[in-house]
C-alpha cells in the first residue's frame, strides 16, 4: 500500500493549484460567471498549455496520464479553486468517447481537444431519462446512405461552445434497454440541430438540445452501430470519479473558508470558532473530509476495474459524498452567517459547485440504489 | 383535548378559500406557484386587497384597525394562504414595528404611522443588523448624536431586507456610548428620503437582490422620531423579537412546499416509475411529512396558549429551529426531485422569456433551496435560539 502520489501527478498538483490560486481568484471568477459564454478561452487555452488536459488521456490517446488517479488529482484541483471550465464535457466525456471509439480519422479530433482548441458537449440525457442511462428516445435511422437523427437531449452542458455534440440515439431496441444505443458526432451548425441556451445556477452553462430530422453521414458514427452503451458507462464512471474528487476539492475550500473566518470573525467579543456549538460542527466537517477523500481514492484506484467493482466502488463514494457534501456545503454557509448567502463571496459559489454535482449522473439516491443492486449482483 | 376543527372554525376556512379563490389575483399566484418572486406591486396590490377586506392586519386589535384573530384563525388563515400561493405579508411594519408602536410609541405616532402601515402609504424596512453586529445585535454602532431637535445619524445597516421599496426605516441606534452595550440604544424611525441615506444592494447566492446595505452620513432625525424613552431601545428591540418570531414555524410554507415536491414526485419518472414510488424518495418524503403533521400540532399548541397579540417565550425558539429544519428539507427534496433540471439557472432575465426550460412542473427548487438557508440564519440563528432554550430550561431563569 502507498498513499502518495507519484511524482508526475504531485507535479501536476502543485503547478494546477499554483496556477489556478494565481489567476482563479474570486474576482476573476466572479467576472467568468457575470461573462455571457460562460467560461473564459484564455484560461483554458492557459491551463491546456499547462497539460491538464493531457492528463486526462492515456500516452496511446495521445496524452499522459488517463488514469482514475490522473483524474482525481485534476478535479480536485478544479473543485478547490471552483473553475466552471468545462473540463468534463469537453476532456473527460466528449474526448473520452471519442478515444474509446473513434476510427482513425475521428482519433484526430482528441488532438484538438489536448491542445485545447475544440470544445465538444455529450448530448446524452433527455427530459424523461433523468439519471438513467439506457433510457434513449432519440432516434437514428438509415436513409439513402445517411443517418436521421430525431429527438430531443436535456441540460447538454457546453452544448453552445462544442465544435461537435456526440449525440446518443437508438437504432434499436426498446426505450430503456441498452443494446442498440449508438453515439455521433455532430457538427455545431447542422440542420435540424437546435440549441436553447442558459446559464447553470453553478457557473457554466446547458442548453436543450432539439434534434429534427438532422443528416450525418454514416461516418459520423462513433464505434460500431448500437454498441455504444459499454463505453458510454466506462466514460460516465470516470465522469463520477472526476465529480467526486470535484466535490471533495470544494469541500476542502468550504472547510478552509470555514475554519479561517469562525477564527477572524467576533461575535459577543471572542471568535464565534471558540464557542463549542461551532468548534465540534466544524471538528464534525474535517471527519467527513476525510472520509470524502478515502471514497474519491476507492474510486479512483477501481476505475479501472471490471464493470461490476468499478461500478460498485463508485456508486459507494458517490453516495458518501453526496451526504458529505450536502453537510459540508450547508454547514459552511450556516456557520458563516449572512455573508455566505452573498453572490460575491466565494463561499456561495462553492457551496453550489458541491451542491450541484449530486444532479449529474445520479444523486445520492441513486448511487445507493446502484450500490444496493451491484452489492447483491 | 379535540384534534378537529370547531364548526365556527371550519366556517372561518371556508370564508378564508372563498375569499382567496376570488380576490387573490391569478397571475400573481401562478408566479409563485412557479417559484417566481413578486415584485414591489404585486405584494402592495395583495397588501390592499387584504386591507380592504379588514384582513392585513391578523395580530392587530380591532381598535387599531387589525382582525383580532385568535391562534387558530391565524393557523387557518397562513396555511390557506400558502396552499393558494399567495404573496407572503410584509412582516416589517404589520408584525415588527406595529406591536411596538402600539405598546411603546406616542399617541401620536400610533396616529400617524398605524393607518399608514395598513393602507400602504409607508413600505417599513427592519435596521437592525450591522456588519459587526449579526448574533451579537447588541454591539452596534451605528451613532445618534441628539443635537437640538434633531438627532445626527452616522453608520451602517445590512441585510435590510427588501430595503429597495422601503420609504421608512426602524433603526436600533446608539445613543449612549459609555452606558453598557444594551443600555445605550435607542429605536429611531428614520425617512429614507432624508438626505445622507444610500441604499445599495446586496446580490444573494440565488441571485435575488433581496436585501441590502444601508449608509447613513449626517442623517437629521427629528426628535419626535424617538420611539419611547431614549437608551431604552433594546427593550423594544426584544419585545420585537419575540414578535418577529411567532409565525416563523412557516408551517403553511411547508404544507405548500410539500405539496409541489409530491407534484413533482409524481410527474418524474425514475428507473421506469414515478419518483413517488421509489422507496428511497418516499421514505425521505414520508419522514418529512411526519415531522410536519407534529409540527402542525407542536405549532398550535404553542401559540393557542399565548394570548391574542402576545407572543410566546422560549417555545417560540423551539418552533423557530425546527420549523426551519422542516422548511429547508422540503427544499432539499425539491432539488432532488428534479434531478438534472436542478442544474439551469432558470431566472426569467436569463431567459428573456417565461417558458419554463424543463418540464412546467419544475421550478427554480435549487435556487429556492439555497436562498432558504437564509432561513436559520436570520431572525436569531438557529445556534443563538438553541442557546435560549438551553439557558432558560438549564435554569438560567426566564
Ligand atoms: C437573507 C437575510 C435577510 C436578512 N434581513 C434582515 C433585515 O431585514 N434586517 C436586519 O436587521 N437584519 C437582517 N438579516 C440579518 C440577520 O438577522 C443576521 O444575519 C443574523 O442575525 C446573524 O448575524 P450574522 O449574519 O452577522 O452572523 P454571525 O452573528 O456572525 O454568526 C455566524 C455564525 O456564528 C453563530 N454564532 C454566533 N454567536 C454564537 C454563539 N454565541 N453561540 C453559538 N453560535 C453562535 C451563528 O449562529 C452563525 O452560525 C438578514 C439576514 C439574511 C441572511
Amino acid at each position: 500500500m502507498n498513499f502518495d502520489l507519484t511524482d508526475e501527478r504531485q507535479m501536476l498538483q502543485d503547478s494546477l493549484r499554483r496556477f489556478l490560486a494565481d489567476r482563479y481568484t474570486t474576482a476573476a471568477r466572479n467576472a467568468i460567471l457575470e461573462g455571457e459564454t460562460g467560461f473564459s478561452p484564455e484560461i483554458w487555452s492557459a491551463l491546456a498549455d499547462l497539460g491538464v488536459i493531457g492528463a486526462l488521456f492515456t500516452e496511446a490517446q495521445g496524452g499522459f496520464g488517463g488514469a482514475g488517479f490522473d483524474i482525481a488529482v485534476v478535479f480536485e484541483e478544479l473543485g478547490r479553486a471552483g473553475v466552471v471550465e468545462p473540463f468534463l464535457d469537453t476532456a473527460l466525456l466528449g474526448g473520452g468517447l471519442i478515444a474509446a471509439l473513434g476510427s482513425e480519422d475521428q482519433q484526430a479530433l482528441v488532438g484538438d481537444v489536448i491542445a485545447g482548441t475544440l470544445h465538444l458537449a455529450f448530448a446524452h440525457g433527455e427530459p424523461a431519462s433523468r439519471y438513467d442511462l439506457a433510457r434513449v428516445e432519440t432516434t437514428a435511422r438509415g436513409e439513402a446512405g445517411e443517418i436521421v437523427l430525431d429527438g430531443r437531449k436535456a441540460v447538454v452542458v457546453n452544448a453552445e461552445a462544442a465544435g461537435q455534440l456526440i449525440v446518443s440515439a437508438r437504432e434499436s431496441g426498446g426505450v430503456d434497454e441498452p443494446d442498440g444505443i449508438s453515439l455521433f458526432l455532430v457538427p455545431a451548425g447542422t440542420r435540424g440541430l437546435a440549441l436553447r441556451g442558459y446559464p447553470l445556477l453553478a457557473g457554466g452553462r446547458a442548453a436543450e438540445v432539439t434534434l429534427d430530422a438532422v443528416r450525418v453521414p454514416v461516418s459520423a458514427r462513433l464505434g460500431a452501430a448500437g454498441q455504444a452503451f459499454g463505453a458510454i458507462e466506462a466514460r460516465v464512471a470516470a465522469a463520477n470519479v472526476a465529480l467526486a474528487a470535484e466535490a471533495m476539492g470544494a469541500m476542502e475550500t468550504a472547510a478552509r473558508l470555514t475554519g479561517d473566518y469562525l477564527m477572524t470573525r467576533k461575535q459577543f467579543g471572542r471568535p464565534i470558532g471558540t464557542f463549542q456549538a461551532l468548534a465540534h460542527r466544524f471538528a464534525d466537517l474535517l471527519i467527513e473530509m476525510e472520509q470524502a477523500r478515502s471514497a474519491v481514492i476507492n474510486a479512483a484506484g477501481h476505475l479501472e476495474d471490471a464493470p461490476q467493482s468499478r461500478d460498485r466502488q463508485i456508486a459507494a463514494a458517490r453516495n458518501l459524498i453526496g451526504r458529505a457534501g450536502r453537510l459540508g456545503a450547508e454547514e459552511a454557509i450556516q456557520m458563516h452567517g449572512g455573508i455566505a448567502m452573498t453572490q460575491e463571496y466565494e463561499l456561495a459559489h462553492i457551496a453550489k459547485r458541491i451542491v450541484m454535482t449530486d444532479h449529474r449522473f445520479g444523486d445520492t439516491d441513486h448511487h445507493l440504489e446502484r450500490f444496493i443492486a451491484l452489492s447483491a449482483a | 383535548m379535540d384534534l378537529s376543527y370547531s364548526p365556527d372554525e371550519i366556517a372561518f376556512r371556508d370564508e378564508v378559500r372563498a375569499f382567496l379563490a376570488e380576490k387573490l389575483p391569478r397571475e400573481t399566484a401562478e408566479l409563485i406557484r412557479r417559484g417566481g418572486h413578486p415584485g414591489k406591486a404585486e405584494m402592495e396590490a395583495w397588501h390592499a386587497i387584504l386591507n380592504e377586506k379588514g384582513w392585513l392586519a391578523p395580530n392587530w386589535p380591532k381598535a387599531f384597525g387589525g382582525a383580532e384573530w385568535n391562534a387558530v384563525q391565524r393557523h387557518i388563515f397562513e396555511e390557506e394562504c400558502a396552499a393558494a400561493n399567495a404573496p407572503r405579508i410584509v412582516p416589517f411594519g404589520l408584525s415588527m414595528l406595529a406591536p411596538v408602536l402600539m405598546k411603546f410609541g406616542s399617541k401620536a405616532q400610533q396616529d400617524h404611522y398605524l393607518p399608514r402601515i395598513l393602507d400602504g402609504t409607508d413600505w417599513w424596512c427592519q435596521g437592525y443588523s450591522e456588519p459587526g453586529a449579526g448574533s451579537d445585535l447588541a454591539s452596534l454602532k451605528t451613532r445618534a448624536v441628539r443635537q437640538g431637535d434633531h438627532y445626527i445619524v452616522n453608520g451602517q445597516k445590512t441585510w435590510t431586507t427588501l430595503g429597495q421599496y422601503a420609504n421608512w426605516i426602524f433603526c436600533l441606534v446608539r445613543t449612549d456610548p459609555d452606558a453598557k452595550q444594551q443600555e445605550g440604544i435607542s429605536f429611531l424611525l428614520i425617512d429614507m428620503d432624508t438626505p445622507g441615506i444610500e441604499v445599495r444592494p446586496i446580490i444573494l447566492l440565488d441571485g435575488t437582490p433581496e436585501v441590502n446595505e444601508v449608509w447613513f452620513t449626517d442623517v437629521k432625525v427629528p426628535v419626535e422620531n424617538l420611539v419611547g424613552e431614549e437608551n431604552k431601545g433594546w427593550t423594544y428591540a426584544k419585545y420585537l423579537l419575540t414578535h418577529e418570531r411567532t409565525n416563523i414555524a412557516g408551517v403553511g410554507f411547508s404544507r405548500a412546499g410539500l405539496e409541489t415536491v409530491k407534484r413533482m414526485a409524481r410527474a418524474e419518472i425514475s428507473g421506469g416509475r414515478p419518483l413517488i414510488e421509489n422507496p428511497h424518495f418516499a421514505a425521505r418524503m414520508a419522514t418529512v411529512e411526519a415531522d410536519l403533521m407534529a409540527m402542525s400540532t407542536t405549532n398550535l399548541r404553542i401559540i393557542s396558549k399565548a394570548a391574542v397579540g402576545q407572543a410566546p417565550g422560549v417555545e417560540a425558539s423551539m418552533l423557530k429551529v425546527k420549523g426551519t429544519i422542516i422548511r429547508q428539507e422540503i427544499n432539499d427534496l425539491a432539488r432532488r426531485a428534479a434531478g438534472p433540471y436542478a442544474m439551469p439557472f432558470a431566472s426569467e432575465t436569463a431567459l428573456g422569456d417565461n417558458d419554463p426550460i424543463g418540464p412546467d412542473y419544475i421550478g427554480p427548487v435549487a435556487a429556492e433551496y439555497f436562498n432558504n438557508r437564509k432561513l436559520s440564519i436570520f431572525g436569531g440563528s438557529n445556534e443563538i435560539q438553541r442557546g435560549i432554550i438551553a439557558k432558560v430550561k438549564l435554569g438560567g431563569g426566564k
